[in-house]
């Protein structure tokens, strides 16, 4: 988060991420360009263009229960999703440097499974793996695992710690130098114990012999998004990637300074930890066709049955009468949070988001639509190619985030202008590489080796030194 | 099926073959065992071969010289890949072969082995398949930590407690692949309609909960991901004794069996077809698949020396659950030929040496086959369930 991140760059890089588009009215499928969501030539489509672009990763969103609105599966936005590690796999075979970054949740996983999975994308990308951390946001999702139900609000973090804990613990359980192969004395191995190990905490006790060789990143990346406090000590002590929810500049200016607080309250080094919030951009010929093109895009994003959906969801209630290019009817008194399920919430309190959201269409005159258009409509950037270079750059430069996570609205050309046109402005102005230069993910985020995370409640406290220096 | 119709031939891969010291005389480095490079190149190989499917064995703790317990032993391959995730990697370098990683159901959730064998079938093009494999060992159940399993050895594996155990394990098992079938069929295949008139990207009567309670978990669906192209991806099990036949017999498309010879065979297939009757089974019957460990060289005493060789350097003659033939390409048909008169219908075979072995595979025998009419000249373009005669299955949840 300085300056001296990368020697002889003056300015600070600028770190960019493919979104692949997701579950939400964000995306536009009524469009004659959209295609489809899950075959895997979309997915092969935007991961070799966010390669052309040299971008940092590759990047899939999760959510393991199909949502629902009023009781009954949701069927306006996109919906369907395949797995999500399995894709990863995929596209290791057909691209060569970018990161490739899978929401896993910590609730609905065990650390001995998904530890072998992403140790296994690491080996299989060559050290290109990187796994979003996310608690998942309640019992709706446990209705399709064993553990059924969900987890305590204070336990959802202390899993996810211990989580993480252990996966290092079994990515650790082979040294680097384990794998000896002498076909003439026949030493396959270095160690008759190798891939041992135990962990005991108050979530996890478990121990035996993991199967995977340590892989090209040691550990795979770490990245955390979840909006609460806890969330963000669970970041700040554990991750290297922050993906957050706040992309407009004074908040994510915020939001930025609260993160390097509690990284260095953490007793880390800020420039350990990058901030990218999730951002949607809409380009055009000069400012004004982009503003036109954005207006579309919205009007597109929210149809008259969105918005709907949307005000019910912030208002808790089933709203029948609504016309949703008529004004906003007055804020709940009550609200009702079973109205959408499946989607991650925020930590905020609903009736008080009602409320704001009625202030502003009163005060500025919207109608129920126009309102949702306004609220909900990620539209980060807009503008020409060099003016989205120039407040990518910006913002960079001042503190409001290291780089972004970025979703088109079109599955799967949403990115091709963006790497067609603002990527060589960006990299105009020395801001961002031209080329990889380095094979991992860890190399393009500029992290150093992975160190072990040992907590108080883990009572098998390393037994085996860390090992460094394994990045092939 | 009768002995003259075309052969189905498998190959399963796994470290450097079936032989533990085949490490030591394959020509590449220990390394690339752990390379995306090395099973691509295998799974091309054997797709140059035209051979219907691979397997790719996987289990959840580290091999051993032992079949019940963890072995200290240095001079043999250990480690391996997450078999559904290898063949994700896999499937994009290769168009037409089968790819059938081994996944467990006792440990992972039914959920997450169901969109991601789904995924594959999606990324593959109607190639997935899907090895069952049941963990009854204390070692796998103690990475997870949420029950505990006895340990079962040799001698207690015929008592009644082993029995039980067994008999829970691979109900299970069965529950888990009726879950993830249903699962598959929880999207109907026009269930995503993009109909702009309406604003509705989907039909939400074609999504369907799949409501499963069992004893051991539950689970309420629909999938998270649009039914696979194969409708549902081939389901297969290896299996040794009765429990497992009839694991099979419920919920597999396809059955690998272990006959030590033609006779063994005949009395395997019997059991087998005894065993669907028991579980009442519908539909299309089981497809028999005999396991092979095979060495293959010009000449049977090359084969059997080549062999003699691996196990001198190992310490020990090669166990294995499977029959294992030292022969050469024209002596393996006619041992093959002796086993589809038994009621085989086909063969999975495990390369004693995965370069030695699975090259003579593909240059030695399928050529012998072909030259008999036995065996395809080329691929044709379907799915792998229809490679094996098995139709896109019905949904059970379609009106
Ligand atoms: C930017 C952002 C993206 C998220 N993406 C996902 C996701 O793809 N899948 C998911 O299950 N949860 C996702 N979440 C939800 C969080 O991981 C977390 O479960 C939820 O926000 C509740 O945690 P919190 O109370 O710390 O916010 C996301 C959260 C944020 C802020």
């Amino acid at each position: 988060m300085t300056y001296s991140r990368r020697t002889g760059f003056p300015k600070k890089q600028v770190h960019l991420a493919a979104g692949f588009p997701g579950v939400n009215h964000w995306t536009v499928w009524s469009d004659p360009r959209s295609g489809s969501q899950t075959d895997f030539a979309s997915f092969v489509h935007l991961a070799e263009t966010a390669e052309r672009g040299k971008f940092d990763f590759f990047f899939l969103a999760e959510g393991l229960r199909l949502r629902e609105h009023l009781g009954r599966l949701h069927d306006l936005d996109v919906a369907g999703r395949p797995n999500t590690l399995t894709v990863l796999a995929a596209l290791a075979a057909v691209t060569e440097r970018i990161g490739l970054v899978g929401t896993l949740s910590s609730t609905f996983n065990e650390p001995y499974d998904l530890a072998r999975q992403l140790a296994t994308v690491d080996h299989l990308s060559d050290g290109r793996a990187g796994w979003n951390v996310v608690t998942s946001s309640d019992a709706f999702h446990g209705a399709n695992f064993r553990r059924g139900g969900y987890l305590d609000k204070a336990d959802r973090y202390t899993r996810a710690a211990e989580f993480v804990a252990a996966s290092r613990r079994l990515w650790d359980s082979w040294s680097a130098d384990a794998l000896v192969g002498d076909q003439p004395t026949g030493a396959f191995l270095s160690d008759p114990d190798i891939g041992r190990y135990t962990f005991g905490g108050e979530h996890f006790d478990i121990a035996g012999r993991f199967t995977v060789p340590r892989s090209p990143q040691g550990h795979p990346v770490l990245v955390q998004a979840g909006d609460s406090a806890e969330g963000r000590d669970f970041a700040a002590r554990t991750v290297d990637v922050v993906f957050s929810a706040h992309a407009e500049l004074e908040p994510a200016r915020s939001f930025y300074a609260d993160v390097t607080r509690r990284v260095v309250a953490a007793g880390r080094n800020p420039d350990s930890v990058l901030v990218l919030p999730g951002a949607g951009f809409v380009l055009g010929d000069s400012t004004s066709d982009a503003r036109d093109r954005a207006r579309e895009v919205a009007l597109a994003q929210v149809g008259p049955e969105t918005a709907r959906a949307q005000l019910e969801q912030v208002w808790g209630a089933e709203l029948p009468d609504l016309d949703p290019d008529g004004p906003v009817p007055a804020p709940p008194t009550s609200h009702d949070t079973t109205i959408r399920l499946g989607q991650a919430r925020h930590a905020i309190d609903p009736l008080a988001q009602a409320r704001r959201w009625y202030d502003r269409a009163t005060t500025e005159g919207l109608t129920v639509r126009e309102l949702v258009i306004a609220e909900t409509t990620r539209h980060t950037f807009v503008g020409t190619a060099a003016e989205v270079a120039g407040q990518i750059d910006h913002a960079v430069q001042t503190e409001a985030a290291d780089g972004y996570i970025l979703s088109g609205h079109i599955t799967p050309t949403g990115l091709d202008e963006f790497v067609d046109t603002v990527v060589p402005e960006l990299q105009d102005r020395g801001v961002f590489r031209t080329e990889y230069e380095g094979t991992t993910l860890r190399d393009h985020l500029g992290l150093g080796a992975p160190t072990a995370t040992t907590l108080p409640t883990d009572r098998t406290a390393v037994s085996r030194p860390t090992v460094v220096g394994a990045t092939a | 099926m009768s002995s003259l119709d075309p052969y189905s031939v498998a190959v399963a891969l796994d470290g450097a073959g079936w032989h533990p010291a085949a490490w030591r005389f394959n020509t590449v480095p220990a390394r690339s065992y752990f390379t995306a490079g090395h099973w691509v190149d295998q799974v091309r190989q054997a797709e140059r071969g035209l051979l219907d499917f691979v397997t790719f064995e996987d289990s959840l703790t580290l091999q051993s010289s032992n079949l019940f317990t963890a072995d200290s032993r240095t001079d043999q391959v250990r480690g391996r890949f997450d078999a559904v995730l290898l063949a994700a990697r896999v499937a994009p370098a290769t168009r037409h072969i089968g790819l059938v990683p081994t996944a467990g159901v006792t440990h992972s959730e039914p959920f997450h082995l169901s969109t991601g064998l789904a995924t594959l079938d999606h990324i593959s093009g109607g190639r997935a398949g899907w090895k069952v494999r049941v963990s009854a060992t204390p070692a796998e159940a103690e990475n997870f930590g949420r029950r505990t399993v006895p340990q079962i050895d040799e001698r207690s594996l015929q008592s009644g407690a082993a029995q039980e155990l067994l008999a829970e394990l691979f109900g299970e098992a069965a529950d888990a692949v009726e879950v993830v079938r249903r699962l598959w069929d929880s999207w109907e295949d026009d269930a995503v309609i993009r109909d702009r008139s309406t604003g509705r990207y989907l039909d939400r009567g074609k999504l369907h909960p799949v409501d499963f309670q069992g004893s051991h978990f539950s689970v309420v669906g629909p999938s998270i991901t649009p039914r696979p192209p194969q409708g549902q991806p081939l389901v297969t099990a290896l299996a040794h004794s009765t429990i497992p036949y009839e694991l099979a017999a419920k919920g597999a498309d396809l059955v690998y069996v272990t006959p030590r010879d033609a006779d063994d065979a005949r009395a395997v297939v019997g059991a087998v077809r005894q065993a669907e009757d028991r579980v009442g089974r519908t539909g299309a019957r089981l497809r028999i698949f005999a396991d092979l460990v095979v060495f293959l060289e010009d000449t049977p005493e090359r084969a059997r020396s080549r062999k003699a060789r691996f196990d001198g350097a190992d310490g020990a003659e090669l166990v294995s659950d499977a029959a294992v033939l030292t022969d050469s390409p024209t002596g393996l048909v006619r041992t093959l030929a002796g086993f589809r008169e038994a009621g085989i219908d086909g063969f999975r075979l495990r390369p004693g040496a995965s370069e030695a072995d699975l090259r003579a595979i593909v240059t030695g025998l399928v050529p012998e086959l072909q030259s008999r009419g036995l065996f395809r000249r080329s691929y044709d373009t379907g799915t792998l369930r229809s490679r094996l005669g098995l139709s896109v299955p019905a949904n059970r949840y379609a009106a």
